[in-house]
């Protein structure tokens, strides 16, 4: 059972206070584009064994959602960060490197 | 046999005797006794039979680790099976049962298994039962689940209470030996806050039955010194009787304490479940020994040396006048020792080693003990107790030297680290080559959320030998433990004794050359029946991984998880397949520890506390006039309310017609109610629903569809538009809080710059349903508000004030008759209920249950979430395409629709079906067509979604979802029933009654 900080409230519980969510930084494709972009988007989910950046929600808290940098391998938890971003801040992704250097993800590394 | 000692026994009370049964039969023990030791003291060698081949079976052990000893403990709702005596704790008027036997323990016929157990190797059933096939079902399934299990099941109504208890500390120190005692000492002298558990009942775990010094006094009184420290320290619990069930991510562990097993009856709860979240976690969980694989090694009378030790020195007990002890390292002497001294006989020592062993040996001869090195037991002799033992060369095939008579057997293996709680949580485990045993690898501890080890073993559990060593290594985690919590450790370890030992040898099996009959003597697994020669046979077979070999033999897989038989398991599979141990390997060490009781893990979580029930202002007067209830997500509901001798069928009978006749209440207000509010709502409501919202107007309402972004449909209900910024969301009662969460998602993380506030007001309002040609003459009696048809239009809302309280009223209906839905706020919706009540007496107004509002919906056609819908559903299936705007650009749901299977006209759409004669469709039921499909099932057609008996109609009504459906109007089709026999129903319109709507519209 994992521990999680909430970036919103700044409240650190356990993960029965949260909710998964998915995966991170989806961009939404709408009417207008094309089936594969589309299936990508909805389907095609990265499911690595390693660095992975996923949505939680402290649903049985403040309810807001945010944002986790997670090892699936170690459970590292490099750090969290507010949902209200299009990509993950410079200072996890140096917490990463620092222990996962070389790591890609998606378009990050 | 085995007897009472008189003078020792440092745990027991021999002044006091207490009676328990066994089988029925009357026998006494002391108080301090474990049922082991009691059994053993009344000469009960014979306690259970093995699971296969229903061999007499006795103690093998002291601790957790027993294999043998199960028994069904007490009776009636108490009863419960399985129970190991060596962890039972001795209490006045305990009764047992013995198990896996008929029709007695001491004459038994499945042991006839035993004389076929050539014919019963590994993988026997996977290999005999296969064919022919039909044969399963009906021969072989029934036969086996007669002799499958251990046991039998306890019985309901279990009397007793259970807790959970949550805890925090910095430091869960695992084990109350020296080892954890020690590490607790010094993390809570560092400052940590230290939480200490021990599994049994006594502190010090083994190290007084071996003695030795610590810190310059015998080691039982440093313990007793130790813990009444630890009890004077504000920073540090203690708990006995709590065992360490498992080690889990990021620092979570489970303690089982069992309060009151040993003292039944009391008031404290039976068993309490700890949920503890440590920052470090010290496994200081000692070491279990071996046993020796030889001939005849499950004979009651053959027991871990270290047992026999123990019973002698804690309980008083000896196993045997004459006990031959046979090993492969120095410990065992210790037992002979200890034996010799209290006046019993030692036949002989057979250590396996050419060399022989060091000081103890020496101290042995020293006493007169015959030692022979280099020997071993070729086979135990005798059935329900051991009589004698034939020697022989442990280098040989098992010619045997010389015959000796005893009747107990110490063997010795050696010592296995209990690396479990270690492993739990992905900890690795590295070969020590010198001690034969696998221990934790310090350069691969489980890591926690910040990347670094958060368990650190100690003491023996951490492969550490005599006490000196274990007290240092203890120390040493205690300091590390405390450091990683920003706690600055001081002191150094005490001083211990320390013991000079000569190396221990591997011995796997014994004699090392036996022969295949020795070898299908030889037993591993004594609870499974599992022997040396079906390991090799697995290997044979190809069963190379030790995971696989594990489920073909099922080695390890019985209630004591392989504590005695994993490690000499995997030595003779890699023996089998010429590879070193490590590279073997071992199979995963799962949670718990030793099984822990189910009632624990619900804790209070039972009965009326198992949930909280959620109950609307109306709930009480539900209750006191006999509703009868049904669960709608944590809400009770009403389904109908039954009067006099009525039965539920005739009750929603009649609250139909009285709705469509005249007058009824349904209490409304576990709907979900939300507001959505801000400049930005309209848009955001856009994109909620599959229609049009943004266009309504204040004090309108519309019935809109919401579906997720894979285009299936998830819930639906009335929009109100309170004013220009705010929408009020109706949403259906088990989607509330789902809704809302789906809202917060789409608003917090992909349009996070709209202006729009959302708040979950369910509870916040009482709403009842005014329903029937006579509702608005009942409301008018109540208000001096205009809502007449010209002032409150269809689908149109406004604010009253009604029997004084002020409501909003929406005209709105799902019953298909004129009704109102009337919102007021929570506190006034009793009072609402009853003057509604009081004010509908003149029409014979009745309250109305779920059924008879899902009933009155199908018979006007409208769909319900959850019954026409299942997650694959999309609004197009159910022809509601006017529900979906065709000028939106976008709206959740709305690309997904598009893809080609979205769009396919093959998909199965809404339809009405019409019973041929007038009977109900079963709920569910498939429509067949021609033909079969690939696995040889009848090809379908069609399901059924919602189906009723109509009392307005008088016939049974139904929805489905049928192929081409709204083409083939009037065609009948055939619905198989699962008792057998047929259903035909003709395919109709929907909407069964009131087509026109007006009925709704006066």
């Amino acid at each position: 059972m994992l521990i999680l900080t909430c970036p919103c409230c700044g409240v650190t519980g356990e993960e029965t206070e949260f909710h998964q969510g998915g995966e991170a930084h989806l961009k939404r494709f709408g009417p207008g584009a094309s089936d594969d972009e589309f299936h990508t988007y909805m389907f095609a989910k990265e499911n690595p064994k390693g660095v992975h950046f996923e949505r939680w929600r402290h649903n049985n808290g403040c309810g807001k959602w945010f944002h986790a940098a997670r090892d699936t391998v170690t459970l590292e938890v490099y750090g969290t960060y507010p949902a209200q971003t299009l990509e993950p801040p410079k200072e996890i992704r140096d917490a990463i490197t620092a222990k996962r250097p070389g790591w890609t993800w998606r378009e990050f590394a | 046999m085995s007897t009472r000692l008189a003078k020792t026994g440092r745990l027991v009370d021999h002044n006091r005797a207490i009676a328990f049964t066994f089988n029925g039969k009357r026998l006494k023990g002391h108080p301090g006794d474990t049922l082991a030791s009691a059994l053993l003291a009344n000469d009960q060698m014979l306690v259970g039979r093995s699971f296969k081949y229903h061999r007499p079976r006795g103690i093998v052990a002291s601790g957790a680790e027993e294999p043998n000893a199960l028994v069904g403990l007490g009776e009636g709702t108490r009863f419960e099976p399985n129970q190991r005596v060596t962890t039972t704790e001795l209490f006045d008027g305990l009764t047992c049962i013995s198990q896996n036997h008929w029709p007695s323990l001491d004459f038994d016929i499945g042991a006839v298994n035993t004389a076929f157990a050539r014919f019963l190797p590994a993988g026997f059933y996977y290999k005999t039962f296969i064919h022919p096939r039909p044969f399963w079902k009906h021969v072989y399934e029934p036969f086996i689940r007669q002799s499958a299990g251990l046991g039998k099941a306890s019985n309901p109504g279990d009397p007793d209470r259970y807790e959970h208890f949550y805890y925090f500390c910095d430091v869960l120190v695992v084990g109350g030996g020296v080892a954890g005692l020690q590490a607790a000492v010094t993390a809570a002298e560092a400052g940590s806050k230290v939480m200490l558990i021990e599994q049994t009942a006594h502190w010090g775990g083994r190290a007084p039955v071996d003695g030795g010094e610590v810190d310059g006094q015998p080691v039982a009184d440093w313990v007793d010194a130790t813990i009444a420290k630890l009890q004077g320290m504000p920073n540090v619990t203690l708990r006995n009787r709590c065992m360490g069930a498992g080690v889990y991510d990021h620092g979570y562990a489970l303690g089982y304490e069992r309060v009151a097993d040993h003292t039944p009856g009391s008031d404290a709860p039976r068993h309490r479940l700890w949920r503890i979240r440590a920052g470090q976690i010290v496994t200081a969980t000692g070491a279990i020994e071996r046993p020796l694989s030889f001939a005849g090694n499950d004979i009651p009378g053959v027991m871990l040396a270290s047992a026999v030790r123990d019973y002698a020195v804690d309980f008083g007990v000896s196993i045997g006048d004459r006990t031959v002890v046979v090993t492969n390292n120095d410990d065992a002497y210790r037992t002979a020792i200890t034996l010799k001294q209290l006046g019993l006989e030692i036949p002989v020592i057979l250590d396996a080693r050419q060399s022989g062993g060091g000081a103890l040996a020496d101290e042995a001869r020293a006493l007169g003990i015959r030692v022979e090195n280099g020997k071993g037991i070729a086979k135990v002799k005798g059935g329900k107790r051991v009589e004698g033992v034939a020697i022989c060369a442990q280098a040989g095939e098992g010619a045997v030297l010389e015959e000796i008579k005893c009747d107990a057997v110490a063997m010795s293996g050696g010592w296995s680290p209990v690396v479990h709680l270690w492993s739990h949580c992905g900890g690795k485990l590295i070969w020590d080559e010198a001690h034969a045993h696998f221990r934790p690898d310090p350069a691969n501890p489980p890591k926690g959320a910040n990347g670094e080890g958060f368990v650190i073993p100690a003491g023996a559990a951490n492969g550490a030998g005599d006490l000196a060593s274990v007290v240092r290594d203890a120390h040493e985690a205690g300091q590390a433990a405390a450091k990683a919590m920003g706690h600055k450790p001081k002191g150094k370890a005490p001083e211990a004794s320390t013991s000079e030992e000569a190396p221990m040898q591997p011995v796997w099996l014994m004699p090392q050359g036996a022969g295949i009959k020795l070898r299908m003597k030889s037993w591993l697994d004594y609870q499974n029946d599992v022997k040396v020669s079906d390991v090799q046979l697995a290997a044979r077979e190809g069963y190379e991984s030790v995971e696989h070999a594990k489920r073909y033999t099922t080695l390890g897989m019985a209630t004591d998880q392989g504590k005695l038989s994993n490690i000499n398991g995997l030595a003779i599979l890699s023996d089998a397949l010429s590879q070193p141990i490590p590279q073997t390997g071992t199979t995963t060490f799962r949670p718990p520890y030793t099984p822990i009781s189910l009632s624990s893990i619900a804790g209070e979580a039972k009965g009326e506390i198992f949930q909280p029930i959620r109950k609307t202002p109306m709930h009480g007067w539900h209750e006191a006039n006999g509703a009868d209830f049904e669960p709608v997500g944590q809400w009770r509901r009403p389904y109908c309310f039954p009067k006099g001798e009525e039965g539920r069928h005739e009750a929603v009978n009649r609250e139909i017609k009285q709705t469509r006749a005249s007058l009824a209440l349904l209490d409304a207000s576990t709907l979900g109610k939300i507001i959505v509010k801000g400049p930005d709502a309209g848009r955001f409501m856009d994109m909620l629903y599959t229609n049009m919202m943004s266009t309504l107007k204040p004090g309108r309402c519309r019935y809109g569809l919401m579906c997720n972004e894979n285009g299936f449909l998830m819930d639906d209900g009335v929009v109100a538009r309170l004013d220009e910024d705010t929408f009020l969301v109706h949403t259906t009662t088990g989607g509330a809080d789902v809704i809302h969460g789906h809202m917060e998602d789409w608003l917090q993380c992909e349009w996070w710059d709209w202006k729009v506030y959302t708040a979950n007001v369910t509870e916040q309002y009482a709403q009842i349903g005014v329903a029937g040609p006579n509702s608005r003459k009942v409301i008018e009696k109540l208000t001096g508000d205009d809502i007449s048809a010209d002032a409150l239009t269809f689908m149109g809302w406004t604010e009253i004030t009604v029997a004084g309280i002020p409501a909003r009223v929406f005209r709105i209906s799902f019953a298909g008759e004129l009704s109102f839905e009337l919102s007021v706020p929570a506190s006034h919706g009793r009072a609402l209920w009853d003057a509604l009540l009081e004010a509908g007496e003149e029409y014979g107004v009745t309250p109305y249950g779920t059924e008879g509002m899902h009933v009155m919906r199908a018979e006007k056609g409208f769909i319900m979430i959850g019954d026409e819908t299942d997650g694959t559903v999309i609004p197009q299936d159910l022809n509601m395409d006017w529900a979906i705007s065709k000028k939106k650009e976008d709206y959740l749901g709305k690309r997904a629709q598009e893809r080609e299977h979205m769009a396919d006209p093959n998909r199965w759409k809404l339809v009405g079906l019409e019973t041929l004669e007038g009977e109900v469709l079963p709920d569910g039921a498939y429509a067949t067509a021609p033909g079969t499909n690939a696995n040889g099932q009848r090809n379908t057609q069609g399901r059924v979604t919602s189906t009723y008996h109509s009392p307005t109609l008088g016939r049974g009504i139904a929805m489905g979802l049928v192929h081409h459906g709204p083409d083939r109007m009037g065609e009948v089709l055939e619905f198989p029933k699962v008792d057998g026999g047929i259903v035909k129903a003709k395919i109709v319109d929907p909407i069964f009654y009131d087509k026109d709507g007006e009925k709704q519209n006066v």
